[in-house]
């Protein structure tokens, strides 16, 4: 039971992590990028390649794979993104998802179609239990916790306390106004999105081991990103957080009590949370 | 009166005779064209390469001509989309005038085509697809690969004998894998066997983690897995990192889990686990160390799986029936010639059963084991000449 309750936690971290960045280039920035999930799938074949063929330890990986997809994520910015902020919805969708696909393909003509294989180093590897094996922890699960949690209270701290924080905030409210005031709009959407990259590519980094890592990853997790942004709503990283935490639970404790319906438990729980709450769990009504 | 007409008949039947040996004239110098369609990209591309190099490695050592006809091979890429594996066929038979249709990397695949083989009496060998029902779909139909049930057999049948008594099932919910949970839990239950839980994972399952916690719960003696051979990697490091085999749950299964092209990247989390399937690279015969070298040499270092052996000897079934027909066969005529050939293939012993033109072939049990520092497949038991058993009891 408690073994269940911990797995659904470090799978719903990794979900969020990976999902934490799309909520905010469509919460804050008002853009939809269904190729979040390129981002992250970028993330985990710098990582896998990086260890297969340079031998580099797999901590060292981690960092790289931010850095890596966040300067990818801040040139496509500059270049393709920035021209697309101002189109509508409907555009946006058509050019993010036909990214998606040249991702697909690239990685499938470049890397092959197989399942990459991350091996972890030995400390990670191994189990702890407690309460005679009613709590069972895989290390690498917790340690997927740590990283993660570690990664909201800064995310957190950075957009409610800090300075850059605040002209992220103002530029999204009124892009005019906080130009007139001397932000520079261009530079903090820029860092904002490659930052938001970068966190999907740390996620798709982490989760190679978990969520298996091929190149359709982008297609096969665009739904369940969609999912945590929608159930959690847009406005602030707790909703994303907690939808996220919830979609894992729900999905670890919904394969393991009922295996024949479990793959559509989420799909319910999310079709009754957004009747329910059409703008999302977390959002308060009448925000934008 | 009656004398003309009698001259007129044996005229006419001269007439058509020499037609006839006309058109058996012509037939020998053409060539022999066989239309390859394989996944060559995309998430089943490894199967597509694997046939490839089996096809042309029979052609390198048998030569690219038989009967008199030079063999000319059209590879056309489906990416593994039954529609597009349709059209191609369509393309095949039509444009290109095929004799043989080859190749079919999955199940969809092979039943989109049956229909147009059987409209156009055109040959079609199943190389890989391995679902019981496709030898029906088409009377033109001949299997070279395996079926599911037929291999998951192996398993069922070794297990109770080798204290297995309480087993779960871990199958990917699609068909091959639901045809594996049915043939070994019915087996199974035969031999005197109890199945503690059926588990049935989606496709597209992201995480094992709770279908394997809750294995571990249930405490059988063994857990019985099918799943496509790409996802094999991940099912076993959980089922080692959730501590299963410490909790003393044996892994046992059906042979794709432990593919031969990918066993040695998986690590040592796949050694101890037991399958049957019809081929392992190891296969200890004269005939298999000789296909495995040269196909080694072939594909630039990589090991032959299942797939490249089926290939080749698919392509021995073609190359045989041509020559069995002169040169002149096709259609009907072909895959009569192709009916109940029997021959030493590198897995071993195989039989194309005449009656339902499906593939008879000994199921190996075997162990994954470090052989020279290489993770092989290494059989230590054999059931001999299995039919696939949704088949026998018609």
């Amino acid at each position: 039971m408690l073994t269940i309750l911990f797995d659904g936690i470090a799978y719903g971290m990794l979900l969020f992590i990976l999902a934490v960045g799309l909520a905010v280039t469509m919460g804050l920035m008002n853009f939809i990028n269904l190729a979040h999930g390129a981002f992250a799938m970028a993330g985990g074949y710098i990582t896998v390649l990086l260890m297969q063929h340079a031998g580099v330890p797999f901590l060292v990986c981690l960092p790289i794979a931010f850095v890596g997809t966040a300067l990818l994520g801040a040139l496509l910015e500059g270049t393709l993104y920035r021209r697309m902020y101002s189109k509508p919805h409907l555009d946006q969708v058509l050019f993010s998802i036909g990214l998606t696909f040249m991702a697909v393909a690239s990685a499938d003509y470049f890397i092959g179609s197989t399942q990459q294989i991350v091996q972890l180093p030995d400390y990670l590897k191994g189990r702890t239990e407690f309460f005679d094996g009613a709590l069972g922890m895989g290390h690498y699960r917790l340690f997927i916790i740590v990283v993660c949690a570690a990664l909201t209270i800064g995310l957190q701290y950075i957009l409610a306390r800090t300075r850059f924080g605040s002209r992220l905030r103002a530029a999204v409210d009124d892009q005019r106004v906080a130009a007139g005031l001397g932000i520079n709009v261009n530079v903090v959407f820029l860092s904002t999105f490659a930052v938001g990259s970068g966190l999907a590519g740390l996620g798709g980094a982490l989760g190679a081991e978990v969520l298996g890592l091929d190149p359709t990853f982008p297609l096969k997790f665009m739904i369940y990103f969609l999912i945590v942004v929608a159930v959690g709503g847009t406005t602030s990283i707790t909703g994303p957080l907690l939808a996220a935490l919830l979609l894992g639970i729900a999905d670890v404790a919904g394969k393991y009590y009922v295996p024949k319906l479990g793959a559509f438990i989420v799909y319910s729980l999310m079709i009754v949370i957004l009747i329910w709450r059409p703008q999302g769990l977390f959002s308060r009504a009448g925000g934008k | 009166m009656a004398i003309h007409k009698r001259t007129f008949i044996q005229g006419m039947a001269a007439g058509a005779l020499g037609l006839a040996t006309g058109a058996a004239m012509a037939q020998q110098g053409k060539p022999l064209k066989i239309g390859l369609l394989l996944p060559m990209t995309g998430p089943f591309g490894s199967t597509g390469r694997q046939i490839e190099n089996g096809v042309r490695l029979y052609m390198a050592q048998f030569g690219d001509k038989v009967a008199g006809r030079p063999v000319e091979i059209i590879l056309k890429d489906d990416t593994g989309v039954p529609d597009i594996t349709k059209r191609l066929a369509q393309e095949l038979v039509v444009n290109d005038k095929v004799d043989v249709l080859a190749g079919f990397g999955l199940t969809p695949l092979a039943l989109a085509t049956a229909p147009i083989a059987t409209q156009s009496k055109t040959a079609m060998v199943v190389m890989a697809a391995a679902t019981s029902i496709i030898t029906e779909a088409s009377p033109y139909i001949i299997r070279t690969s395996m079926t599911i049930p037929q291999v998951t057999l192996g398993v069922a049948e070794w297990a109770p004998k080798n204290g297995i008594k309480k087993v779960v099932s871990l199958v990917t919910d699609y068909g091959p894998g639901i045809d594996a949970e049915k043939t070994f839990r019915e087996r199974f239950l035969l031999n005197g066997g109890q199945m503690l839980g059926e588990l049935r994972v989606p496709l597209r399952n992201p995480d094992y983690a709770p279908f394997l916690q809750r294995v571990r719960d249930l405490k059988p003696d063994a857990l019985f897995v099918f799943v496509p051979a790409g996802a094999g990697t991940a099912l076993l490091k959980q089922f080692a990192e959730r501590g299963l085999d410490k909790a003393g749950i044996k892994l046992i299964g059906e042979g794709s889990v432990a593919d031969d092209e990918i066993l040695n990247e998986m690590g040592d989390v796949a050694l101890g686990l037991v399958t049957s399937h019809p081929y392992s690279a190891s296969h200890n015969s004269p005939a298999n160390k000789k296909f495995v070298e040269a196909f080694m040499k072939q594909s630039k270092g990589v090991r032959p799986n299942f797939f490249g052996v089926a290939a080749y000897d698919g392509m021995r079934v073609i190359y045989e029936a041509v020559k069995t027909t002169k040169g002149t066969g096709t259609g009907e005529a072909l895959v009569n010639a192709m009916k109940g050939q029997i021959f030493e293939s590198p897995r071993g012993p195989i039989y194309i059963d005449a009656q339902t033109r499906d593939i008879v072939q000994n199921v190996y049990i075997r162990r994954v084991e470090r052989v020279n520092g290489q993770l092989y497949n290494t059989e230590f038991d054999v059931l001999k000449d299995v039919k696939d058993p949704a088949k026998t009891g018609k």
